[in-house]
């Protein structure tokens, strides 16, 4: 059995919107937009820029309420959110370990295991702002793994971070979801390598382009109109950012 | 020592270590305009205070706080970029506090104090109102201290972990009014904006925690206090602004000084 938009049937539904519209000003960010992730599956947004990933999985996060649509999560559900980006004021002493604190979860022993589940078991005492770009986001993804949570919203975790970090953060990321049964959603700008790393794909430009098995979605025209050249190139791509769907 | 000076120096150290603690989140949250703001707006509210015949602190509390909340208000409508909002906020309310001044007779002769402080006339009761207003800060601060830190690193991060943001900001504004009115009296409202974000500057070298650079601000700001009042008698410096020259120097002293390295 599979759902309507081609991905296989997984587990309990954690977070579903339905119609979401939300504009900034005059601006139209997201319209129409259907979503849901359900426990256990690998959900990745694909987009240009200004496309409404960001907003999208902020609305989901309840971060921002939607003008239309609603956002309906299970029950008590736990997320795990790493941001985009994080930028940690230059005068605020603050170590990975305080960082991690913040989660609630205190207990030294229980830190020091999870910095080593993702990668990084050496930071512990290191200053926030000091770390590179793939340093931090192993902490963000170390934090919001310590809240234990039934959906992990992860948004451009890879950016930043060269090629074969990139991979690396991939199998990571199969791996917790093979480990903890969680709901993943993320959003990437790695085509590629989101491709093989993922059980479902929405394309999104405003709306939903299309969606579905990864297999399917690369070759969707509405996909290939989307991401051009850069559909069937490895690195950089290029694309339209102001197309239009009739 | 003379009890006014005894009395000034109570008054300072108190003032001085609740500036401390809460400007290292008016540092690390990049606030010192909107300080600046608030101070501006103090002085309407010592007009409102007498033409209404309250407590000028009441006034001055309440002026705050309307400005802060305005200014919640007004950004989140994004109508105009941050400092010009605040630019027009700060001047204008220090133009309408100047104008509504000259009403107040009593005042015309007191604008300097209010201005830049005047230290050396602390009262008892003003001692009262220091470390009264003081305890409720300081309580209120350790109270919000790991949800603004939070907010502070990242709002949304903090607001997924189940952090109240607005809640927290509107407390905190709420105390930043309530410091900026307790230390109008002894630097006056001109320079407000300097104890709160110079000995916070000068901790941030020594600092390995968030806590800890609160404590050394406080500490920074006291002994900048101790050392302005100290010139004040000796060269018969306005102590106000003595306070202010003595917190520089302790930062530009903490420059030369070798940097704590993380352990």
């Amino acid at each position: 059995m599979r759902m309507p938009d081609g991905g296989p049937v997984q587990g309990e539904i954690l977070v579903r919107g339905d119609g979401i519209g939300v504009r900034h000003g005059r601006r139209t960010i997201l319209h129409d937009v259907d979503i849901q992730v359900c426990r256990g599956e690998i959900v990745t947004l694909i987009g240009p820029n200004g496309s409404g990933k960001t907003t999208l999985v902020r609305a989901l996060l309840e971060l921002e309420k939607p003008e239309t649509g609603t956002v309906e999560r299970k029950a008590g559900l736990r997320t795990g959110y790493t941001p985009q980006s994080l930028t940690i004021d230059r005068t605020l002493p603050l170590n990975v370990r305080r960082f991690l604190e913040m989660s609630g979860e205190t207990v030294s022993d229980v830190l020091s295991v999870m910095l080593a589940s993702v990668g990084a078991p050496n930071l512990m005492n290191q200053e926030m702002r000091l770390l590179s770009g793939g340093e931090q986001k192993r902490v963000l993804l170390a934090r919001a793994l310590l809240r234990d949570p039934d959906l992990l919203v992860l948004d451009e975790p890879t950016a930043n971070v060269d090629i074969h970090g990139q991979m690396e953060f991939y199998d990571l990321i199969r791996r917790i979801r093979d480990e903890r049964h969680c709901g993943i959603l993320l959003v990437s700008h790695d085509l590629h390598l989101v491709m093989s790393a993922t059980d479902r794909v929405i394309c999104l430009n405003g709306h939903v382009c299309c969606s579905g098995l990864p297999g399917d979605v690369s070759t969707d025209p509405a996909y290939l109109e989307l991401f051009g050249e850069a559909a069937s190139a490895v690195a950089v791509y290029a694309h339209d950012h102001d197309h239009h769907h009739a | 020592m003379p009890d006014f000076v005894l009395y000034a120096l109570v008054a300072g150290i108190g003032v001085a270590v609740v500036m401390g603690a809460t400007g290292v989140f008016v540092v690390w949250r990049r606030m010192a305009y909107f300080g600046d703001t608030l101070a501006h707006s103090a002085l309407l509210g010592v007009a409102i205070g007498f033409l209404l015949g309250i407590n000028v602190n009441i006034g001055i509390v309440g002026v705050c706080l309307t400005i802060a909340i305005g200014m919640v208000y007004l950004r989140s409508q994004r109508h105009l970029a941050e400092d010009t909002l605040l630019g027009i906020l700060a001047h204008s309310s220090l133009a309408l506090g100047l104008v509504s001044v000259s009403f107040v007779s009593a005042l015309r002769i007191d604008l300097m104090t209010y201005l830049f402080g005047d230290i050396l006339a602390v009262t008892p009761a003003d001692i009262g109102w220091v470390y009264g207003g003081g305890t409720v800060a300081l309580g209120a601060l350790a109270w919000l201290w790991k949800d603004l830190v939070a907010i502070t690193v990242h709002e949304d991060l903090a607001r997924t972990e189940g952090v109240n943001v607005l809640r927290t900001q509107i407390a905190f504004m709420t105390l930043f009014a309530l410091v900026i009115a307790m230390a109008m009296k002894i630097v006056g409202i001109l320079l407000v904006t300097a104890l709160l974000i110079i000995p916070a500057a000068a901790a941030r070298r020594f600092s390995r925690t968030p806590e800890q650079m609160a404590v050394f601000a406080a500490i920074a700001g006291s002994l900048a206090v101790a050392l302005g009042l100290q010139g004040s008698l000796l060269w018969d410096l306005p102590s106000g602004p003595a306070i202010v020259v003595a917190a520089a120097l302790i930062y530009v002293i903490s420059l030369t000084l070798p940097a704590r390295r993380a352990a």
